[in-house]
């Protein structure tokens, strides 16, 4: 996994609400059997027409949006199905940071999983930084500060300590699980005992 | 200290807490499919690493099967690639596995209980935000990404921390025609998409407690609509009689340690919960969606509503927004809503009740003629129970088609799905855009009320139907 420390880009501000993970990357993308290559179904339906051909309108397909690292949205982003290859097509298409006021639980986490990072903002907040995106103006994310900072303008962001570690080294979970193997060897030999039904 | 019934599952598969708090979580079942894994057995592959507990884990192809004649195999290259993957897959790692032309194939939250293999007290996962359904049970159940997938497959546990709990009491009784179905809907209108997240929901109360196995299913189904990670409900009698003898269940002797274990599992008197929600069953009527969010549910004797009376610029943009993807006008009655395709299936309502409750709406009746109306049963089990009772034939004569087991219509991830414009009285669980075919715009509703629809060709009030 990617390391994330700083990124900095002009936000691609895309204020809507209960933007699910449907509307991020449509079913007929989901027959893939990789992980990389999504970036073109991203967000199909909103940015390209019934032929194919991209939407001149739709904030991802205008300069400068179209190279933007950093999206802000509305509330609840990702809601509804699990499917990773939303965040696999937002980081294939460049995404590394999103904005929002809440997230659905399984986007967020699985935004982790890949050197994503999920910013709870409030209201207020994200209003101002979908301003700064329409202004063109840059903003910077830095994770190991919890900041982010636009011009003389610092914001604070939480982040859970041991997550906000794994992104900064780019550490893969299943290699700091099986440090514990012997953890879960105990467990297991436990539990033959107590649920012998299992 | 009283416990929730959370709080006991979830401290019974701790196997490592750390200082903040993370925990390294057990996991009793892991329901696999064709979608979300093939990157997982990849990244297990690369690294060289096997499936830790084969026993856990069981496969099924659902998402991407044909449901029409299966002898002509997949006709898209990329479903039969993603389909063959998985049989690549299962193969080489050794995992149980029920292919298109096994009698139990079905979309994975049918056949996990089923077969009884999901069992109250267990942690359940699966690359699936619908694995909610399983904790219809009492058991700990919820969806999970592909990293996530490969992390279960490697380790058999997920690292998690505690979610906060809600408790949502439905007391009373419902009146004759509410089911499952409009109870969670109703529900997902009171709380909201994301009224549940960070929780894991607990329903109890008369009106739940009243409800099959079935009914708590399609309950559970739908709490990922509400946001939360997770829905319980406490097993009592009902889930004992619904599991004995099931092929997967404990037998003999181990049934009965087993039932001894689960009937200590619901929430003690006096346990708190971080939230609570009291909803009275007399004021849930027959429901259905008129948006593109689970949220956006009305009575059916409701009217389409006004963007212009609401207040916050966010959601007035968002009603905007509905109203025209789903080509509706303020102040339409929502029986006056004519409708093209009728779909009965989907985890959510595609159990042997589910057929049971539409096929006596349509029994005798005729689909209206610019209507057409499928039935897809949940798995091949539900299906052959279906053909023993006639219910078949019941649909057939009426008009349905009746098609074999899979996700179908729901996602639309097969060929079956609807065109730009079409209107859709499904009983499946997401009306968002574009979910069910491009353009297409669905209205969520319970079997009965979709059977009524199939008759009627309109959103029809199961109460007046005749
Ligand atoms: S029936 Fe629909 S919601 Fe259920 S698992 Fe299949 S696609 Fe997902």
């Amino acid at each position: 996994m990617k390391k994330f420390d700083k990124l900095t880009s002009i936000p691609a501000p895309l204020p809507l609400i209960n933007i699910d993970t449907d509307m991020i990357i449509p079913k007929q993308f989901l027959r893939t059997i990789k992980r990389t290559g999504l970036a073109s179904g991203l967000f199909y339906e909103m940015r390209f027409d019934e032929s194919g051909n991209p939407k001149p309108d739709f904030v991802l397909n205008r300069a400068p949006y179209s190279s933007s690292t950093i999206l802000v949205a509305g509330n609840n982003f990702g809601c509804g199905s699990s499917r990773e290859h939303a965040p696999w097509a937002l980081l294939d298409f460049g995404i590394r940071c999103v904005i929002a006021p809440s997230y659905s639980d399984i986007f967020f986490n699985n935004c982790f999983k890949n050197g994503i990072l999920p910013i709870c903002a409030s209201q207020e907040v994200v209003d101002a930084l979908v301003q700064d995106g329409e202004n063109n103006k840059e903003i910077t994310i830095d994770l190991e500060q919890q900041k982010i900072v636009s011009g003389n303008v610092v914001y604070d962001f939480d982040i859970d300590p041991f997550r906000k570690h794994c992104l900064l080294n780019g550490l893969d979970d299943i290699g700091l699980t099986l440090e514990k193997e012997s953890f879960i060897s105990t467990y297991e030999s436990k539990c033959a005992q107590d649920k012998p039904w299992l | 200290m009283p416990k929730t019934l959370f709080e006991k599952i979830w401290d019974t598969h701790v196997v490592h807490k750390a200082d903040d708090d993370t925990c390294l979580i057990y996991i009793d079942r892991h329901l696999v499919h064709e979608v979300t894994s093939p990157q997982a057995f990849e990244g297990l592959r690369m690294a060289g690493r096997r499936v830790r507990n084969v026993g856990a884990t069981l496969a099924v192809a659902d998402h991407n099967v044909p449901t029409t004649n299966r002898t002509l195999g997949i006709q898209e290259p990329e479903s039969k690639l993603q389909i063959e993957t998985l049989e690549q897959n299962v193969k080489e790692f050794g995992i149980t596995y029920f292919g298109m032309s096994d009698k139990r194939q079905g979309i994975v939250h049918i056949i996990g209980p089923e077969q009884g293999f999901t069992q109250p007290g267990m942690t359940i996962v699966c690359g699936d935000s619908h694995t909610s359904t399983h904790g219809a049970f009492g058991s700990l159940a919820f969806g999970i990404g592909t990293s996530e997938v490969e992390h279960v497959l490697a380790t058999q546990t997920l690292i998690q921390k505690p979610a906060k709990t809600m408790r949502i009491t439905v007391d009373g009784t419902v009146s004759e025609h509410i089911t499952a179905k409009d109870i969670v809907l109703h529900i997902i209108g009171v709380i909201g998409t994301a009224g549940g997240t960070g929780y894991v929901i607990e329903y109890a109360g008369s009106a739940i407690r009243s409800l099959s196995m079935e009914g708590r299913m399609t309950v559970c189904n739908m709490t990922i609509e509400a946001g939360a990670r997770a829905g319980l409900i406490a097993p009592d009698a009902t889930t004992f009689a619904y599991l004995k003898d099931r092929p997967m269940a404990p037998q003999g002797e181990n049934w009965e340690k087993a039932v001894a274990w689960w009937q200590t599992l619901p929430t003690d008197d006096g346990a708190s919960f971080d939230k609570e929600v009291h909803i009275d069953a007399a004021d849930i009527s027959p429901t259905v969606t008129w948006g593109t969010s689970p949220q956006d549910v009305l009575p059916i004797t409701g009217i389409v509503p006004d963007p212009e009376q609401e207040n916050d610029a966010n959601k007035k943009a968002a009603m905007v927004r509905a109203l025209e993807y789903m080509g509706l006008t303020a102040g339409t009655k929502l029986t006056d809503i004519t409708i093209d395709k009728v779909f009965i299936g989907s985890c959510t309502n595609a159990r042997i009740e589910d057929l049971r409750a539409a096929a006596k709406i349509v029994e005798g009746k005729q689909v209206a003629s610019h209507v057409q109306a499928m039935i897809v049963p949940g798995s091949g089990l539900v299906k052959a129970q279906a053909e023993e009772e006639g219910l078949d034939k019941i649909f057939l004569d009426a008009g349905f088609e009746w098609r074999e087991p899979g996700c179908s219509l729901c996602l639309g991830m097969n060929e079956d799905r609807l065109n730009p414009g079409e209107r859709c009285a499904s009983t499946s669980n997401r009306n968002f855009e574009g979910r069910q075919g491009r353009g297409a715009r669905t209205h969520l509703l319970s079997p009965a009320m979709a059977a009524a629809a199939a008759i009627t060709g309109k959103l029809t009030d199961i109460r007046e139907f005749k």
